[in-house]
């Protein structure tokens, strides 16, 4: 870990403000954060301990949506009668991801923004093109089995490792933004990371000074909200594929560097289409990688259980 | 019988019901309130510097140049040590007393070369530990690597015989009888690397006194650590103390000496001052041991009525090209079932790897993997009953024709096939559903080596009634602290509060320290021996008081309880005794030899691990439902601890099934899992309705008619599992472990 300087925002718009330098890091929970400074993946000047701030508010809203503040936790979230009652989705992908220790502190907005958990990137005797830019992919050829499918490039088929940003795709949820000069921007959640393209280390799609403040969730569908998620093990294991529904609504999780919205198959199923037209239609494009390559055949099996059981269907 | 020295009629009178008893852990209340220190918390000697070891990101090859120049300027910096200023040191695997892997030099910094993934290239100490860690990440190297061998698929075909002795063991033809068997069965299995991932990390603390060297460190045998030491920094072992009161897990990984204690003690003296050096957790993966890989072929020639005629058990195993390990998977296959014609062999793979030795049960928990999963597939391609095959292949002696010292695995079998519902079993697979999980149950004989080795050990009884034993044994988590003071307090009639039992230092008389499950059997007897000497000092010294109650009576016949000594109807406390007659305190000292005629028996424990799973046949995952470990392992000291030592060992035994691997990625040689969140434990969670039983055996292993129970929990374990899975849902993965991937491709 290389030295720092630690100092605690006044107010968000500070916070903005001091986040546009690239040396400074915004600490909320520090549950991923603190992790890669200890291995000097993340070497801020810098340490801004936004922790105090007034963004942990969990509302209701006019339109009888939710809004989750930037600093609300993982254990908040879960145990608010609200979502409870109207999300169960947002609490059972956040009860499926950690521990009760992390998601005490562990963070919404920090769920969102953390770092893809290859093995690679982790790894700093190892080239990544996430970690340095044109340093090649260990991943691509590598001994993993957490890659993705969708989405990948030749630069990095990393995968981002959130339940929650899953779930909130599903919802048709937005984060809410603020920059330094109190510019209040919204994104659907689906399009805040980007792609790897031949720039992995961009990760979102927020600009320089700009952070997020809130969690906005319209008020969900009709119709049952599921969250099934794979792993290796019963408890804390980041998933190999995950899927969410709300309604007619279907994201998937583990299969690319973002919480992938099943579009193709919502359109499928809109249009009339069958289950199994609808899962082909979102998962054709799919591309395995070595020890990858079931992610593919898995994602379809999970996808069309999960689109048949929301839809009513028999198993 | 196998005769040992006094002391068994006392265990097995068990006059103060102590032994067998659940005895809360003596050391736990220290342990849960944070006053147990383990070696990196140990600050004895005042405030210490601080190392942080930096390490080659290279497989292979040589540092070319090395620049310590940033790291030396860096705030708080104090010395960087690398080969070009470190000492001389003695060779790797220079014998100095012996050839023990676990006594030869171990030296670190001793040359350019890097033979493996994260050899240590530097040393940087610091007035804090964050000022080390920051200096340490400036440490700026090149290097030029070299041709080399990472991954054991890729190597294969390179497996040449091992050099170990039991390397291949034959017995009667097996070929021919295997050509003439009805019945045959040729299947091969593959285990992953395993680390062994315990929650303390290696650390040490080195202190330099004048000549003397102290060494703190969180290490599994004393006399093999100060030999290493000594011999490592070519000074007279007479001058070097290896102190080690807790630790927190050994597994086999803290059998050697490691780069922690070397460089601690290198940098301690070169400054003058206590040095503290501490491992990360990756660091763990490659500075530490690890588990081979394996592929085992397994050959069974059987008749229709299941009868083994022939058995062959061969292994691939690698093992580091700079130290030759093997991983006996056979060996207890042998002694599980031993058949008139046996073949076993052992042939490595040697990588540029970093050291594979010992993991919890080396050999028999992944050679069961293999063997009791072969079994069940005989069971169910000659539909026989998994538990009756196992019956049905009881051998009546050992091997060699060496009679049993004691064998209850039958007897385990059936007791846990009862106790788990085993009737309820449909032997036709994928037959059980629940909701969108197929269910099945699976079995796994148990069995491990019952081990004795020479050992010593004094106990001085004090003024005021209490006992202190003193051994340089350890206690890497096992309960050794509370089963010895079991023993001392069972011999001398006081309760085992009155007991204060030190080890964890080399000064104290000699014991093998903790592995191979030998512990509680070693360097309880010697306790048990010098208890027995102070019986007959304190009853000699009561009957020869002049006006004292015992004046006069037959020593022999003395009883020792509750705090006193007895002959006939006349009592004497020991705190009179004792603060009479020898107030300084009566001092006996105990030993244990292993009798000539002790290896003219087989000596194992045995078990049987019963498992239910849920297969969701629309993932592929698999997850425990419930799993039931009966054992027979000779006398049980402490119900608690012994339960504890087999439930883990079950649960060792589930993840080796179900989630943990490592891999060495061929195109660097470091293992891909470098932290928890990547190499997969079971978690709580996964742990679910675990039950360990012991049965009543008696035997002669030893005086306390004990044998160990650590390892003998994993071994049948990890096949259960997966023969409940093939049960579940028809799929037989042959390639631990049994992740989704496997699974979903064998449901198709």
């Amino acid at each position: 870990m290389k030295p720092f300087t630690y100092e605690r925002a006044t107010s968000v718009a500070d916070a903005a403000k001091a986040s546009a330098d690239p040396s400074v890091r915004l600490l909320a929970g520090g549950t991923n954060l603190l992790d890669l400074m200890k291995l000097q993946i993340e070497t801020p000047a810098r340490i801004v301990d936004i922790g105090r701030l007034p963004l942990k508010d969990i509302t209701e809203t006019p339109d009888g949506g939710l809004r989750i503040g930037a600093l609300a936790t993982s254990t908040a979230i879960a145990s608010d009668p609200v979502v409870r009652a109207r999300y169960p989705l947002i609490a059972r992908a956040l009860l499926s991801g950690a521990s009760v220790q992390l998601r005490n502190k562990a963070t919404a907005a920090g769920n969102l923004m953390q770092r893809t958990r290859c093995a690679y990137f982790y790894d700093t005797t190892k080239p990544c093109n996430r970690r340095i830019p044109g340093s090649g992919c260990s991943a691509i050829g590598g001994h993993s089995r957490a890659d993705g499918i969708l989405g990948t490039s030749a630069a990095c088929i990393a995968v981002h490792p959130s339940d929650l940003a899953v779930a909130l795709t599903a919802l048709d949820a937005h984060v809410e933004t603020t920059n330094g000069q109190g510019t209040v921007r919204t994104l659907p959640v689906a399009d805040l990371h980007r792609l790897p393209g031949a720039s992995p280390h961009l990760e979102t799609d927020l600009a320089p000074g700009q952070i997020i403040t809130a969690i906005t969730v319209p008020p969900a569908p009709p119709g049952e909200q599921i969250f099934r998620k794979v792993r290796d093990r019963a408890s804390f294991a980041f998933a190999l594929i995950s899927v969410a529904a709300s309604g007619p609504r279907y994201a998937l999780g583990g299969v690319a560097m973002k919480p992938w919205r099943a579009s193709a198959s919502e359109a499928v199923l809109a249009a009339g289409g069958d289950v199994d037209e609808a899962v082909a239609a979102e998962l054709s494009q799919a591309r395995g990688h070595g020890h990858g390559e079931y992610k593919i055949p898995l994602a379809k099996r999970l996808l069309g259980a999960v689109i048949r059981q929301s839809r009513g269907d028999a198993a | 019988m196998t005769s040992f020295p006094t002391g068994s009629d006392i265990i097995a009178e068990n006059r103060g019901g102590l032994i067998g008893k659940a005895v809360d852990r003596v050391d736990g209340w220290s342990k849960v309130t944070g006053q147990a220190r383990y070696s990196a918390e140990i600050d004895e000697a005042g405030k210490p510097l601080y190392g942080v070891i930096a390490t080659a990101p290279i497989g292979k090859g040589v540092i070319t140049s090395i620049d310590a120049t940033a790291a030396e300027a860096s705030p708080g910096v104090v010395l960087v040590l690398t080969h070009r200023n470190a000492p001389a040191q003695a060779p790797f695997g220079a014998p100095g007393e012996g050839t023990n892997p676990m006594m030869t030099a171990k030296p670190v910094l001793d040359s350019p070369e890097i033979r493996a993934f994260a050899t240590p290239v530097a040393l940087v100490v610091a007035d804090s530990f964050e000022n080390a860690r920051a200096g340490a990440a400036l440490i700026a190297a090149t290097y030029q690597t070299t041709g080399a061998a990472f991954g054991f698929e890729d190597h294969l075909a390179d497996a040449a015989l091992s050099p170990s002795p039991t390397a291949k063991v034959e017995a009667g033809d097996f070929e021919a009888a295997f050509a003439a068997a009805p019945v045959q069965l040729d299947e091969t299995y593959a285990t992953p690397a395993h680390n062994h991932t315990q929650m303390e990390p290696h650390a040490t603390l080195a202190v330099w006194e004048g000549e003397n060297l102290t060494v703190y460190t969180s290490i599994q045998g004393l006399k093999g650590a100060r030999q290493s030491i000594a011999w490592t920094l070519q000074i007279p072992k007479e001058r070097v103390r290896v102190v080690s009161r807790f630790i927190g897990g050994g597994f086999g990984g803290k059998a050697h000496v490691a780069a922690d204690s070397i460089l601690a003690a290198i940098a301690a003296q070169r400054l003058g001052r206590p040095v503290k050096v501490a491992m990360t957790r990756a660091q763990m993966f490659h500075l530490s041991t690890h588990r081979s890989a394996s592929r085992q072929r397994i050959r069974l020639g059987a008749g229709k009525d299941g009868v083994i005629t022939a058995l062959s058990h061969d292994g691939v195993l690698h093992s580091a090209r700079y130290y030759d390990f093997t991983e006996n998977v056979s060996g207890l296959t042998r002694a599980l079932y031993t058949v008139d014609n046996m073949a076993t062999r052992h042939d490595l793979v040697r990588l540029d790897s970093p050291m594979a030795c010992a993991v919890r049960a080396p050999g028999g928990a992944v050679g069961t993997m293999a063997i009791e999963a072969a079994m069940d597939e005989l069971a169910h391609r000659l539909g026989i009953d998994p538990v009756e095959l196992r019956i049905r292949n009881e051998p009546k002696v050992g091997e060699g024709g060496r009679a049993f010292s004691s064998r209850s695995l039958v007897e385990c079998l059936r007791e846990g096939a009862s106790r788990f519902g085993w009737a309820q079993r449909n032997p036709v697979p994928g037959a059980v559903r629940d909701g969108r999980y197929r269910i099945g149950m699976g079995v796994g004989s148990a069995i491990w080596h019952t081990l004795l080795f020479p050992a010593r050990a004094a106990i001085v009884l004090h003024a005021d009634g209490t006992a202190t034993v003193r051994q340089a044994m350890t206690d890497i988590g096992t309960g050794t602290y509370t089963i010895l003071a079991q023993i001392a307090a069972t011999a001398l009639g006081v309760r085992t509060a009155d007991i204060h039992v030190e080890i964890g230092d080399s000064d104290f008389p000699a014991a093998p320290g903790s592995g191979g499950s030998f512990g509680a059997a070693t360097s309880g007897s010697a306790v048990l021996d010098a208890a027995m000497n102070l019986r007959k000092a304190a009853a000699e010294l009561a009957v020869g008081d002049m006006g004292g109650p015992l004046f006069g009576g037959d020593p022999a016949e003395a009883v020792f309880a509750e705090g006193s000594i007895l002959i006939g109807n006349q009592a004497v406390r020991l705190t009179d005794l004792v603060s009479r007659l020898s107030p300084g305190g009566i001092v006996a000292e105990g030993r244990l030899e292993v009798p000539k005629d002790y290896w003219g028996k087989t000596r194992n424990a045995h078990g049987a691990n019963f498992a239910e799973v849920a297969v969701d046949t629309l993932t592929g995952e698999v997850r425990l439902r419930r799993m039931l470990g009966v054992f027979a392992a000779g006398r049980i000291l402490n119900e608690k601890m012994a339960r504890s030592q087999a439930l883990g060992g079950m649960i060792w035994g589930v993840g080796a099934a179900l989630t943990e691997e490592n891999h060495f990625d061929p195109r660097y040689g470091s293992f891909v899992a470098q932290d928890l969140a990547g190499y997969h434990m079971p978690a709580h969670a996964d742990i679910v309705n675990l039950e360990a039983v012991f049965l009543p055996e008696d035997g002669d292993d030893n005086p306390m008619g004990i044998k160990g129970v650590g390892e003998l929990g994993i071994c049948g374990a990890g096949a259960a599992v997966a023969n409940a899975v093939f049960n579940a849902c028809g799929v037989r993965v042959r390639d631990y472990p049994l992740t989704v991937e496997k699974v979903l491709q064998g449901l198709g």
